[in-house]
C-alpha cells in the first residue's frame, strides 16, 4: 500500500506545478510579433488566458488591407473558457498534492497533456481561420497567399515578418506540463526497481 | 637697351603675378580639422548627441537641428503661419497669433531659452521671443508645438528676450524702443523723445507644474535702447542684466547719434527687491491691453484672452532696484559666466571686452560708490565694479558664452572669428575665422550653469561662397567647432532658415524619452470630435455647416456630401483616429483659400470652407499614409443658393444608379 502514495520529491513537484499554473492565469500565454519595414519596434499581440493585448488595435488597422477579419476578445470563447480550465487544473493539482495518490497523478498529467493538445490545435485552428476567412473585396489581393501566422517560429507574411512564440505563461504552462511528466516517470523509475 | 626691355619686362610681370597670387589669403576649405568629417558622420539609423534649437529671426519659426550631424530635424511654427500644418490657418490655431493689435501672421523671431532648473537645462520647454509686436512663446518639449503666447504691452521691440532665471521663476522681457507708455497719449511729437518716451523691462511668471505664463510686473525705466540680458545665477541669483545703448537718447540717425557716448549701460535689475515692494503692494497698475494665447493638448484649441492691467514699479522711485553699470560702448551681448560672478559685455564698437564682478559691484553698492545718476538710475563707478578688460580681443565683439572649465568664447562681427579668452586672467587663448561675420554663436548649456560644452555653433550673418550659389537670395550658415581641446577646431557648415539669432542646446537625452508619440483619441475633449465612425456626420445650422469626419487608413467617412449651397460656412472637423505612431493624414480641399490641415493621430483640427461657385468639389489627404494613400480622397457637391438638394453623407453607399459594366453589355 506504500506505494500509492507519492514520494516526497514527487509531491514537491506537483506543488510547484500548481503554483506555476496560478500564475498561469495573470500572465501572457502566447506572444506574436510582428516586423516591417514601417514598424522597426514591432507590433506586438499578446495573449493572456483572458484577452488579447498589445498593439491589437493597430494590427487590426492594417489587418483591413488585405481584409482579414478584425480580432476582439468578446469573439473568442476561449477567452471566457480559458481562465476556468486553468483554474482548474491548478486546483486539480492541488488537490493531487493533498491527496497524495499515484494514481491520482497519473489521471492529471493525461489529462493536462490532453489539455494542452487540445489548446495548440484550438489556437492552430483559429491562427488557421482568420489567415484564410479573407474579405473578397480586399484592396490588397495576392493570388494563392494566405495570412497564417506560424504556430511556433517564424514566418514571412507580405512585408511582415512575423514570430510566434510562447510567453511568460505558455513556458509556465509547458513547465508545469514537465515537472508532471517527471513525477510521473518517477513513478515507473521506482515501479521498476521494485520489480527488479 | 632694347635688349634689356624683354627681360625686365617679363620680371615685371612675373612680381606683379606673384604679388597677385601671393596676397590672396589661404583657403578657407584648408580650415576644417583633418578628422572632422568622422567627428560629424552620424551613421544612417544613429542618433545625433544634442538638440540645437535655433531661432528663425524673420521667418519668425524655431527649427531643430541635430548636433553634430548639423541635419535639419523639424521646423517649429512658431509667431509665423505655417500653411503645411495649418497653423494659424486651421480655426484651432487662428487665436494663436492673436494680439491686441488682432491677428498677426508673422513676427522677427530672436532668442531662445531652453528651461532651466538649479541653472542648468531640464528640457521641459523652450522660450521665444518676438521681436516686432512684442511677445514671448512657449514651446513644449514633449510634443515640439508652441504651447503659449503672452503679448508684452508698454514694449516695442521685444529684443532682450526671452531670457530667464535660473529656477525659470522668470522670463524677461526688455524693449528695443522707448516709446510712449500704452495708457499715456502717445500722439506727441517724435523729438520729445527724452520727456515722453520710456523703456520697460518686463517679469513674466513662469508656473513651475504647467508651464503658463503670467506678466508678473513691469519696470519703468528711463528712454533708452534695450538691447540684450541675462540672469544672475548661483550668488547672483536674484539680478537680472541688461545691456542698453542710445543713453544719448537719440529718436533720429542712431547710427551717429547713439554712438557719441564713451559709456553706455548694464542695468542690473534686482527683481528679488522688485519682488518685496510688489508684496508691500506698491506697484502701480496700468490700464494696458495684451493677448494671452494658450493651446490645449486635450481640446486641440488654442483660446486667445485680451487681459488689460499690468503692474508697474517706477524704478526712479526705488532707490535700491536698479542699478547702471558704466559699459563701453553700445554694449550688444550681456553674458554671465557659469559661476554667476562675472558678467561680460559685448561693446559692439569697443576694443576690448569689459567683464564686470558681481562680488565688486555688491560692494560698490554697499559702500554708495556711486558717478551720479542717469535718469534717476544710480550710476556705479566703472573702476569699483570691473574686474577687468580683455585687451585687444578683436573687431565688432557680439556675443559670448562660456564653456565648464573657465573659458570665454566671444563672436567678433567686423573680424569674421570666434575668440577664445581665459575669464580669470582675461587673456586670450584662441582665434577661429569664421565665413563670414558671426552674430551669435552657442556653446551647448552655454549660458548655464553647467556647460555641457564640446561643441560651439557660430551663426553667420553672411554666406557667400560657402554653397552653391543660389541666386542673389542665400540661406545663412552655421558654423560646428570642436571645443574640447585647447584650440578650437572647425568641422562643419551647415545651412540654417530664416535668420538665425541665439540658440539654444541640450544633450538628447534630456529631451528625447519624453517625446510624445501619438495624442491619446480617448482622451481627445475637442467640442468638434468625431469619436469614431459610427458618429461621422453633418449639421446644417442656418448657412453654417458641420462637418464632423473622420480620417483612417484609407478613408474619410463620409466621403460623399451633398446639399452644401453657395454662401454656405463649411467647417470640417476632421479627427485622424489613427492611434500609431507618425501616421498623420492631411485633408486639402479644391479652392480652399487658407490652408491644408496635418492632423496628428488622436487629434481633431477645423478648416473653415466658404465654396463660391457650384459644383462638385474634390478633397484628399495630402500625407502619403499608406499604400493606398491615392485613395484617400472624398466629392463635395455644392449646389446654387437656395437649392433644395437634400443635407447627405455617405461612405461606401452603392447608388441604385450605379450601372454595372458587366450588366451594361
Amino acid at each position: 500500500m506504500k506505494t500509492e502514495r507519492l514520494s516526497g520529491l514527487q509531491r514537491i513537484l506537483v506543488a510547484i506545478s500548481a503554483l506555476m499554473l496560478i500564475i498561469v492565469l495573470v500572465v501572457p500565454l502566447w506572444k506574436i510579433l510582428l516586423y516591417a519595414p514601417q514598424y522597426p519596434e514591432g507590433l506586438t499581440l499578446k495573449m493572456y488566458p483572458h484577452k488579447l493585448g498589445g498593439d491589437v488595435e493597430i494590427v487590426n488597422g492594417l489587418n483591413h488591407y488585405i481584409g482579414m477579419k478584425t480580432l476582439h476578445t468578446e469573439d473568442f470563447i476561449e477567452f471566457t473558457v480559458l481562465p476556468y480550465l486553468i483554474g482548474l487544473f491548478a486546483l486539480f493539482t492541488l488537490v493531487v498534492f493533498l491527496v497524495n495518490k499515484r494514481k491520482w497523478l497519473n489521471v492529471l498529467f493525461y489529462s493536462f497533456l490532453a489539455f494542452g493538445v487540445i489548446a495548440m490545435a484550438d489556437f492552430y485552428r483559429w491562427e488557421y481561420d482568420y489567415g484564410h476567412d479573407l474579405d473578397p473585396s480586399a484592396p490588397i489581393q495576392v493570388p494563392g497567399m494566405s495570412y497564417t501566422p506560424p504556430l511556433i517560429g517564424y514566418k514571412e507574411l507580405l512585408n511582415f515578418q512575423a514570430y510566434s512564440w510562447p510567453d511568460a505563461g505558455g513556458l509556465l504552462f509547458f513547465g508545469a506540463g514537465i515537472l508532471l511528466l517527471i513525477a510521473v516517470v518517477l513513478t515507473r523509475l521506482e515501479k521498476r526497481k521494485l520489480s527488479v | 637697351m632694347k635688349r634689356m626691355i624683354i627681360p625686365v619686362l617679363s620680371l615685371t610681370t612675373a612680381i606683379f603675378l606673384l604679388g597677385i597670387t601671393g596676397c590672396k589669403p589661404k583657403n578657407a576649405g584648408s580650415a576644417a580639422a583633418g578628422d572632422a568629417a568622422s567627428r560629424v558622420y552620424v551613421a544612417p539609423g544613429k542618433y545625433d548627441e544634442v538638440y540645437n534649437f535655433v531661432s528663425g529671426g524673420f521667418s519668425g519659426q524655431v527649427t531643430v537641428y541635430g548636433l553634430p550631424s548639423g541635419r535639419l530635424l523639424r521646423t517649429i511654427p512658431v509667431f509665423s503661419n505655417d500653411p503645411q500644418t495649418g497653423w494659424g490657418y486651421s480655426e484651432n490655431t487662428i487665436p494663436m497669433l492673436n494680439t491686441s493689435h488682432g491677428f498677426i501672421p508673422w513676427d522677427d523671431q530672436h532668442h531662445l531659452e531652453i528651461s532651466q532648473t538649479n541653472g542648468e537645462t531640464d528640457g521641459r520647454w523652450l522660450f521665444a521671443n518676438a521681436n516686432n509686436t512684442p511677445r514671448i512663446a512657449r514651446i513644449d518639449l514633449t510634443t515640439f508645438r508652441t504651447a503659449e503666447i503672452i503679448e508684452i504691452p508698454n514694449s516695442a521691440g521685444n529684443h532682450s528676450s526671452p531670457f530667464i532665471t535660473e529656477n525659470t521663476e522668470y522670463v524677461v522681457a526688455g524693449t528695443r524702443f522707448s516709446v510712449p507708455m500704452d495708457n499715456d497719449n502717445g500722439d506727441v511729437p517724435i523729438d520729445t523723445y527724452k520727456k515722453n518716451f520710456k523703456g520697460t523691462v518686463s517679469f513674466i511668471s513662469v508656473d513651475p507644474n504647467d508651464g503658463k505664463m503670467d506678466i508678473a510686473f513691469q519696470i519703468l525705466l528711463p528712454g533708452v535702447n534695450f538691447d540684450l540680458s541675462h540672469a544672475g545665477k548661483g550668488p547672483s541669483h536674484g539680478w537680472f542684466f541688461f545691456s542698453c545703448y542710445n543713453s544719448e537718447q537719440a529718436h533720429t540717425l542712431l547710427e551717429v547719434n547713439a554712438s557719441k557716448r564713451d559709456k553706455d549701460f548694464i542695468m542690473a535689475v534686482n527683481w528679488k527687491k522688485a519682488e518685496e515692494y510688489l508684496k508691500q503692494g506698491r506697484g502701480q497698475k496700468q490700464k494696458v491691453k495684451y493677448a494671452h494665447n494658450v493651446y490645449s493638448d486635450e481640446t486641440h484649441q488654442a483660446t486667445s484672452t485680451i487681459k488689460d492691467e499690468v503692474v508697474v514699479l517706477d524704478a526712479t522711485q526705488f532707490p535700491d532696484l536698479v542699478y547702471a553699470m558704466p559699459c563701453p560702448k553700445s554694449p550688444h551681448g550681456c553674458d554671465v559666466d557659469p559661476t554667476g560672478e562675472y558678467i561680460v559685455g559685448s561693446g559692439k564698437l569697443a576694443a576690448l571686452i569689459p567683464v564686470f564682478s558681481y562680488t565688486k559691484m555688491m560692494k560698490a553698492i554697499e559702500n554708495k560708490d556711486f558717478d551720479g545718476d542717469y535718469d534717476g538710475i544710480p550710476v556705479l563707478k566703472y573702476e569699483s565694479v570691473l574686474h577687468g578688460e580683455v585687451e585687444k580681443p578683436g573687431l565688432g565683439p557680439l556675443h559670448t558664452e562660456f564653456d565648464a572649465h573657465g573659458n570665454a568664447y566671444t563672436s567678433m562681427f567686423l573680424s569674421s572669428e570666434v575668440v577664445k579668452w581665459s575669464i580669470k586672467d582675461l587673456k586670450v587663448l584662441d582665434r577661429a575665422p569664421t565665413y563670414y561675420s558671426t552674430g551669435h554663436l552657442m556653446v551647448v548649456g552655454g549660458d548655464s550653469k553647467k556647460p555641457y560644452g564640446k561643441y560651439l555653433v557660430a551663426y553667420n550673418k553672411i554666406t557667400k561662397d560657402r554653397y552653391l550659389p543660389t541666386g542673389p537670395e542665400l540661406n545663412q550658415t552655421a558654423q560646428l567647432f570642436d571645443i574640447t581641446g585647447d584650440k578650437m577646431k572647425l568641422l562643419l557648415d551647415f545651412p540654417t532658415a530664416g535668420e538665425p539669432h541665439y540658440a539654444q542646446a541640450i544633450p538628447a537625452d534630456k529631451v528625447a524619452p519624453k517625446s510624445l508619440k501619438i495624442y491619446d483619441l480617448m482622451k481627445n475633449k475637442n467640442p468638434f470630435v468625431t469619436m469614431g465612425e459610427k458618429e461621422a456626420r453633418v449639421e446644417r445650422k442656418g448657412n453654417r455647416v458641420d462637418i464632423y469626419m473622420t480620417m483612417i487608413r484609407s478613408h474619410f467617412n463620409p466621403d460623399n456630401i451633398e446639399g452644401i449651397r453657395v454662401g454656405d460656412e463649411v467647417y470640417f472637423h476632421v479627427t485622424n483616429l489613427e492611434q500609431d505612431w507618425d501616421l498623420p493624414h492631411g485633408f486639402a480641399i479644391k479652392g480652399a483659400n487658407n490652408a491644408e490641415l496635418l492632423v496628428m493621430p488622436g487629434e481633431t483640427q477645423t478648416l473653415k470652407w466658404v465654396p463660391e461657385v457650384s459644383t462638385v468639389y474634390p478633397f484628399y489627404c495630402t500625407d502619403f499614409c499608406s499604400a493606398l494613400h491615392q485613395e484617400m480622397q472624398g466629392y463635395i457637391r455644392v449646389s446654387p443658393k437656395g437649392s433644395n438638394v437634400p443635407l447627405t453623407w455617405s461612405l461606401d453607399k452603392k447608388s441604385d444608379a450605379t450601372v454595372e459594366p458587366d450588366a451594361a453589355q
